[in-house]
């Protein structure tokens, strides 16, 4: 049953990613090695485009993902099973907790939390870099070749200069960055094909 | 307009005008929900949107049903969260259905191939911001360093090592107030 399987690995997500969007990253890679719905290449795609259109970024890339794995009802399914543990919680604490913020033990929790969070989605961006700038064939006679992709990397470099150290260009919206970034893929045949 | 069909409009409403997430949402909550319908006061806005960020989830969901609690109770904290989720679901679906059948074409192909070179270095630079914020001491480096690297080399899921950080946090805040 792929819609309870869904709902499920979305609850978990949504109950255990601590800092916002991004942060769903790294259990939605784990989702797609464990279960084959996508692949870490597709889930990029899917940042892209939920990095590039509104709605907050956790929300729409549940919704794509969950649209990808199983279509409308997918979609309505995963971003529900990701938002139902946060309305739990956040009902318990608005009715209980008056002074959650000030707690001892969640301010401690979170001292741990916050590096854990940066630490996951680190590796998560490992991953996705080791498909997107090493290619690796294993179909030679002579055994798998590692080859680094030198047209990604110049891209890669140039985008980071642009997103942090270019005056001009440092404060503008990811979507500029991405659509120039298609350009470039499209002129310079990226795929390869 | 009923309350709880004024909540899920509203929060459609801030769901459509945010674009990139996150921060990006905090002036446009400003502007609705406590200039426009008055619904909180700026200091529970920035009350709720600390708690929102920590606490489990997506902030502009938990910001949401903050505000809807407020209102009208537990539906309302339902109906506020709903209207959140309802552009990016429409837009979503629609958009990824188009991608999906032009998927094939050698150019949409190539556009990707950029694209996902431009996702990394978007990732990487929100690694960076939430570090920055993250890692204020020796202790914090050695979590950061422990999770990326057991996460590389296991097939671990994420929840043992959100635990397991949540866990190290209580007990070296714990150990230090010991030691004070």
């Amino acid at each position: 049953m792929i819609y309870l399987r869904l709902f499920w690995e979305f609850f978990q997500t949504g109950l255990f990613a601590v800092g916002g969007g991004m942060a769903t990253l790294p259990f939605l890679q784990k989702m797609g090695a464990s279960t084959g719905w996508f692949t870490a290449g597709q889930l990029a795609d899917m940042v892209a485009v939920s990095e590039s259109t509104p709605g907050p970024i956790g929300v729409n890339m549940a919704t794509y993902v969950g649209f990808t794995c199983a279509g409308i009802p997918g979609a309505v399914i995963a971003t529900l099973g990701l938002i139902t543990p946060s309305v739990i919680i956040i009902l318990i604490i608005a009715a209980l907790l008056k002074n959650f913020r000030d707690n001892r033990y969640v301010n401690a929790a979170f001292y741990g939390l916050r590096p854990a969070s940066s630490a996951l989605i680190m590796a998560a961006l490992l991953v996705l870099a080791s498909t997107v700038f090493i290619h690796v064939d294993l179909a030679r006679s002579a055994g798998p070749a590692l080859t680094i992709d030198f047209k990604a990397v110049i891209l890669g470099v140039v985008v980071l200069v642009l997103t942090r150290w270019v005056k001009w260009t440092k404060g503008l919206h990811p979507i500029v960055f991405i659509l120039g970034s298609a350009v470039v893929g499209i002129v310079f045949r990226f795929a390869g094909v | 307009m009923h309350i709880l069909l004024d909540l899920f409009l509203t929060c459609a409403k801030i769901g459509v005008m945010t674009f990139g997430g996150g921060m990006a949402m905090l002036p446009i909550l400003q502007r609705e929900v406590v200039e426009k319908k008055g619904w909180a006061t700026e200091d529970e806005l920035s009350d709720y949107y600390a708690i929102g960020q920590c606490t489990p989830g997506i902030i502009a969901v938990n910001t949401a049903t903050f505000i809807g609690q407020k209102q009208k109770g537990v539906i309302g904290g339902i109906a506020a969260t709903l209207g959140m989720v309802f552009p990016s679901l429409i837009i979503i679906t629609l958009l990824a259905g188009l991608i999906t059948s032009f998927s094939h074409l050698t150019w949409i192909q190539n556009a990707f191939a950029g694209i996902r070179v431009c996702v990394c270095v978007l990732i990487f630079n929100t690694v960076l911001k939430l570090a920055k914020k993250a890692i204020v001491d020796r202790k914090t480096v050695a979590i950061f360093l422990i999770i990326v690297i057991a996460s590389c080399l296991t097939d671990l899921s994420p929840v043992v090592f959100v635990l397991f950080a949540a866990v190290c946090g209580i007990v070296i805040k714990g150990l230090e107030a010991k030691k004070a």
